[in-house]
């Protein structure tokens, strides 16, 4: 029996009152440790090469949000040539690309080749994944399992460093002689092998970024086994770890062939190698002396063996930003958690087995087809059921339109859209027509960019008190949201029409030669000026992001309400010293809102120890609620 | 009452041979096992590199296995490669596995001295590797056998040389354990076993990827 | 119900003149249906809720939210049906798609090789026998690289971007490349194949229509380099007549390799 008004902590019972004052004590002390201990720390070993979990989060979430313009800008260039095929680029910009690039204002194909190949490459290898998983999974997954760190920090102050030097190694393509990489993201050999040097810095950007994010996936695999706090079983981690870690698995496993992969590249190109060239090639009229006996598909054999769990790797972290923030704001638990965690790992064993659905008409037979065109229907049904458990979570919730739930709840339909359209892609039969159309640009298109990168907003609006102890406007962000929504879709909607018509993609004249192209061409003025849209919608988001950094409305440590560990912690958690002043115990599941007969808040946190009914629970602002006991080591 | 006679709910970390205070973040299981994993941080963390060099190997056997089963005309192993160089090398690399265990056993027993002899001769073994390696790459070399050759030798060249890195960078940890990294055997003994664990972990795997590449390469 | 989703697409999609291809076509038409029903479905329900549980109207949440099983027939069903298009029609047509039908005896076999950036249109000749082809004689005059000593070679004919096709007689494309990956896509035919260097890939399909005075253009679908957006070529369906007629015209191309 519990004593009478008192609640238990740790593994004794005392008065509310005096937890209450040991918490405070206990803050006080590790606060004023921290100060003093932050002195200690040179501006060099705090900012730059910091081990700290969440300065290097902040660290990743800078860089890769940077590349994200950087990567949408060089889509805008494209936009132009496409929506005018042959038209010069006003002054100033032809100015800035230069008249190797763009003679009297004209882009060259080689150049929207590589326009191309670098806006792949960026989005998917320098934006997308080190932003869900460098930052995202960075700054929260410690906190969330209520750990002090990662359980490697110089290891993970390796990756940022390994990643930046790749992103900016790849950039530098753009300044040598014969441009970037200019053989699409996916590089296929031959074509690869003849191409500028640029696709040899390509690869060694590659090598830089796998080795990057080979390190990453350990350290949160081992992060999530082993520094759990206790209490935080399997079936109590929030979705989103679940997601990170299956997203690190897949990381982990995946990435490797495509550095073996890229070493053949590499010594294809470098050292006469003939792994994926066969005898007889004839280059403009040349024979090309080489052994021969190589095999152009063994390349996209390993590289789809990345790259279709690549994509996985992109929306699962997005899925997991999405259920916190939906299930924070419908003050409600997730509807079917188990089958959420059942679905994502079931899909992350089966995108290891679908890869060759990219390579259906590269003269495959039909037993294999089958195989491949099965795997793929199935590996669509976890999807169906992580989207199906998300609406139905609406169910009964009281939803507050918070800006990060306007992003969270816009990514269902659109997921929805991107993810239906994979599965004429999927059935092999009806790919013939719509392989490598804007139809395949479009597909992929719904769940990247209206579905990941508003999960990474959705992420970024919901974390932003956590970080900066601030928020982000509500009204301009709600600005943000329309008009991105609306752009986006006007943008990628219309690629469907141009794919079923029989476009081709990585045309640098959008398709204006092709006579099956013309009754849909001249979408492209249209999806371009979308497009040009976007970038001006981007404005209050930038603005807002760092104005709130400095001068947005401060808020309490638990700003939302939230039940999940990192919102128990301080705001803006000290750097270079832990995030908790006690490692916090868990006793339930994550999304604890609205309990029934619980009286008063309408969540439990994870970390309060019992509910006891009209038992003081000590509200957010003060962190670390509930383990309300610090040992002060002597 | 007051905080500092409450007891610790979590403890930092089981199994931290001393106190630290606050000036280090202490991140837990980093030198015990976490009871319902078994493992210590760094031990778990070997084991997933490992998996990831297994796919990486994985990659490249299988493409060794494609573009033979493809090719019209594949050299024998034994008609081109010197077997009783990769034979001695062979020997050599399971010897030093042996070594590696025993100068962690040496040190888990407390005797610095041993483990480091032991880890000592591990390096040499390494080293033997790949001066027979290099005696190999030469003749290839003078006979004018390049990766550029023919798809066997780029083979040949690329997974051994790959292999041949590999051995590299485990001398270069071993080279540190003896030398500089040896200090943190009077601070911390476990720590400095772990490490040679750990190290030993990954030069077993790369013992047995010459296993698979030796009879691959030169036998068949 | 209409079959708007058909008539939809079938104004998105090219004209489809091929044997094969109302096939595939009915497939997509399928495949988009069922799209379409899970969208709405899903998608009026998510509206609905998104009104009626607002914060405002439902100020409390209800913990256990729903406690319908309809999610899970909803799903059961969604793989039933994929199951029934992908073992129904996806898989068979594709074996159809892959293997030469037993109708083809009288097959018009044509060897096409891309080249950056240009297709390469080979046909055998009267002996209905390919010439021997070879890198070493590859010339400006002679992009194929034919054996000129060959002589199954002496009544061959080959053009650059023009493939002329006959009205129902079943075509055998034998596919290749001779420098990097292509893409041989033939809208209006509903066929898409790469063109792989060092492989012959077989491509079936019969032409239902004539060209007429229409254009209708070979695209490359594959990434080749910088005129990948140009690697266009023709082909026209014509009567056997008219077809005969062309065939008349050409001389055979070992004649002007020489030149
Ligand atoms: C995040 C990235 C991502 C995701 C999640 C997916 C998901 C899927 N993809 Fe996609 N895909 C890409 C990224 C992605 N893809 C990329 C980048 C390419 C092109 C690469 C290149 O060539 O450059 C590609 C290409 C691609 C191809 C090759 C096409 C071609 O080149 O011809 C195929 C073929 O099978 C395919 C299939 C699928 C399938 C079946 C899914 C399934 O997993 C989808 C399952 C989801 C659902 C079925 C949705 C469920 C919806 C509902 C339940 C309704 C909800 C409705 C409301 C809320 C209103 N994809
Ligand atoms: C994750 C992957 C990803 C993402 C997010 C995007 C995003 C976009 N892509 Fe991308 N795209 C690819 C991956 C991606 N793309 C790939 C792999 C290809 C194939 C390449 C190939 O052929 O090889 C491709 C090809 C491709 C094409 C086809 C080109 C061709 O075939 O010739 C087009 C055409 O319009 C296009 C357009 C766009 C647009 C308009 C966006 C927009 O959605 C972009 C929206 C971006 C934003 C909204 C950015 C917001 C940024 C900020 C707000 C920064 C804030 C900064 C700070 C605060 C510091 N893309
Ligand atoms: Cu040939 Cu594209
Ligand atoms: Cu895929």
């Amino acid at each position: 029996m519990p004593p009478k008004r008192q609640i238990r902590v740790g593994n004794q019972w005392m008065y509310a009152r005096d937890a209450r004052r040991a918490l405070e004590e206990a803050i006080r002390v590790s606060e004023s440790e921290a100060k003093a201990h932050e002195h200690h720390v040179p501006f060099i070993r705090k900012y730059v090469f910091s081990t700290d979990h969440k300065w290097i989060g902040i660290q990743y979430a800078i860089t890769a949000l940077t590349f994200l313009l950087l990567g949408f800008s060089l889509m805008l260039l494209m936009r132009w040539q496409l929506a005018f095929p042959g038209k010069p680029f006003p002054a100033l910009i032809a100015k800035f690309l230069g008249s190797s690039n763009a003679p009297g204002g004209v882009m060259l194909p080689e150049f929207y080749n590589q326009l191309g190949a670098m806006h792949g490459t960026i989005m998917v290898f320098l934006a997308i994944v080190p932003l869900a998983v460098g930052a995202f999974g960075n700054y929260v997954v410690p906190l969330q399992i209520g750990a002090p760190d990662m359980a490697f920090p110089k290891l993970n102050m390796m990756s940022y460093w390994l990643y930046l030097p790749g992103g900016l190694l790849m950039m530098s393509g753009f300044f040598i002689p014969g441009g970037a990489a200019n053989s699409g993201w996916t590089s296929y050999p031959p074509l690869s092998i003849i191409a500028t040097n640029g696709q040899t810095i390509w690869i060694l950007g590659m090598v830089l970024l796998i080795t990057s994010s080979l390190l990453g996936s350990i350290n949160f695999i081992v992060t999530i086994f082993q520094l759990r706090a206790k209490g935080l079983t399997f079936m109590r981690l929030p979705f989103f770890v679940w997601a990170q870690l299956i997203t690190s698995f897949l990381l982990l496993l995946a990435f490797p062939p495509l550095e073996a992969a890229a070493i053949l590249q590499l010594m294809d190109r470098v050292a006469g190698t003939s792994f994926f060239l066969p005898s007889g090639l004839v280059i403009s009229g040349t024979p090309l002396h080489n052994a021969g006996g190589g095999n152009p598909l063994l390349w996209q054999h390993l590289f789809w063996f990345l790259a279709h769990p690549e994509v996985y790797v992109l929306i699962l972290p997005g899925m997991g930003i999405i259920s916190e923030v939906i299930a924070n704001n419908t003050r409600k638990p997730l509807w079917g958690y188990k089958s959420l965690v059942g679905a994502g790992v079931f899909l992350g064993f089966m995108s290891f087995v679908v890869w060759a659905h990219h390579m259906f008409l590269t003269g495959m037979g039909t037993a294999i087809s089958a195989f491949f065109q099965t795997t793929t229907m199935i590996i669509s049904i976890p999807s169906v059921i992580i989207l199906t458990a998300l609406i139905i979570s609406l169910w009964g919730a009281s939803i507050r339109f918070t800006v990060p739930m306007l992003f969270a709840l816009a990514f269902l339909p659109m997921f929805g859209i991107g993810g239906l359209t994979g599965l004429p892609l999927g059935l092999a039969a009806s790919d013939i027509h719509l392989h490598d159309t804007y139809y395949v640009i479009g597909h992929f298109h719904y769940v990247v960019a209206p579905g990941t990168i508003f999960a990474m907003f959705a992420g970024i609006y919901y974390w932003f008190p956590k970080a900066t102890g601030r928020q982000m406007n509500e009204f301009w962000g709600k600005v943000h949201f329309w008009l991105s929504l609306v752009c986006i879709n006007c943008i990628f909607m219309p690629m469907f029409y141009q794919g079923l018509a029989g476009v081709s993609r990585r045309l640098y004249d959008g398709g204006a030669q092709y006579m099956h192209a013309k009754p849909v061409i001249h979408t492209n003025v249209f999806i371009s000026s979308a497009a040009w849209l976007l970038l001006v919608a981007q404005f209050p988001f930038i603005i807002n992001f760092f104005y709130s950094i400095f001068k947005g409305r401060r808020v309490e440590a638990n700003h939302w309400h939230a039940t999940t560990l990192e919102w128990s912690a301080a705001s803006a958690p000290p750097l270079a010293h832990g995030n908790f002043a006690v490692l916090p115990v868990v006793y339930r599941g994550p999304y604890e809102y609205s309990v029934p007969d619980h009286e008063g808040d309408d969540y439990l946190p994870q970390n309060v120890p019992e509910d006891q009914p009209g038992a003081p629970v000590p509200a957010g602002g003060g962190a670390l609620h509930g383990t309300a006991v610090a040992q002060k080591e002597s | 009452m007051t905080t500092t006679t409450l007891t610790h709910p979590v403890p930092v970390d089981d199994g931290h041979g001393h106190g630290g205070g606050h000036h280090e973040i202490e991140i837990p299981y980093t030198l015990h096992p976490r009871p319902d994993t078994g493992m210590y941080n760094g031990k778990l963390g070997i084991w997933l590199f490992l998996a990831s060099e297994v796919m990486l190997f994985g990659a490249l056997f299988s493409t060794l296995i494609l573009l033979r089963t493809s090719a019209p005309s594949w050299p024998h192993g034994w008609q081109e490669l010197n077997i009783p160089l990769a034979t001695l090398n062979t020997f050599i690399l399971i010897g030093s596995s042996v070594t590696v265990v025993l100068a962690w056993a040496n040190l888990r027993l407390g005797d610095l001295r041993k483990g480091k002899i032991f880890l000592s001769i591990t390096l040499l073994c390494g080293l033997g590797f790949m001066v027979i390696k290099s005696i190999e790459y030469a003749t290839k070399f003078r006979h004018h056998h390049f990766p550029s050759t023919n798809n066997f030798f780029a083979t040949y060249f690329v997974m051994t040389g790959l292999h041949g890195l590999h051995v590299l960078g485990g001398m270069i940890v071993f080279g540190y354990l003896i030398g500089p990294g040896a200090k943190l055997w009077e601070t911390n003994r476990d720590q400095y076993t772990n490490r040679v664990e750990v190290t030993g972990l990954y030069w077993h795997f790369v013992d047995l990827v010459w296993i698979f590449l030796f009879p691959i390469l030169y036998l068949l | 119900m209409r079959d708007f989703v058909g008539d939809f697409l079938r104004e998105a999609m090219p004209p489809d003149y091929s044997l094969h291809g109302p096939e595939l076509d009915r497939l997509s038409i399928y495949v988009h249906w069922l799209m379409l029903i899970l969208f709405v479905g899903w998608g009026i329900l998510f509206v609905y809720m998104l009104v009626r549980f607002r914060a405002s109207k439902h100020p409390k949440a209800v913990y256990h939210g729903t406690k319908s099983h309809i999610s899970k027939y909803a799903e059961i069903g969604v793989f039933v049906i994929e199951c029934l298009l992908l073992f129904g029609i996806s898989i068979p047509a594709w074996s159809r798609w892959t293997t030469r039908p037993d109708n083809d005896k009288n097959a018009l076999e044509i060897r096409v090789v891309g080249e950056q950036f240009a297709w390469n249109i080979h046909y055998p000749g009267a002996d209905h026998i390919f010439g021997k082809t070879n890198v070493k004689y590859v010339t400006s005059n002679n992009p194929l690289g034919l054996d000129p000593t060959d002589p199954n070679a002496k009544d061959d004919i080959a053009t650059i971007n023009q493939l002329h096709l006959e009205l129902n007689r079943a075509v055998l494309i034998r596919l290749t490349s001779k420098d990097v990956i292509h893409d041989f896509f033939l809208p209006y035919m509903r066929v898409k194949q790469d063109a792989i260097p060092g492989m012959e890939i077989p491509v079936h399909f019969t032409p239902t229509h004539t060209s007429g005075t229409e254009t209708w253009d070979i695209a490359c679908a594959q990434l080749c380099g910088l005129g990948h957006f140009r690697m266009r070529g023709q082909y026209h369906v014509e009567t056997k007549q008219e077809f005969d007629k062309w065939m008349a015209t050409q001389t055979p191309a070992v004649a002007s390799i020489s030149e």
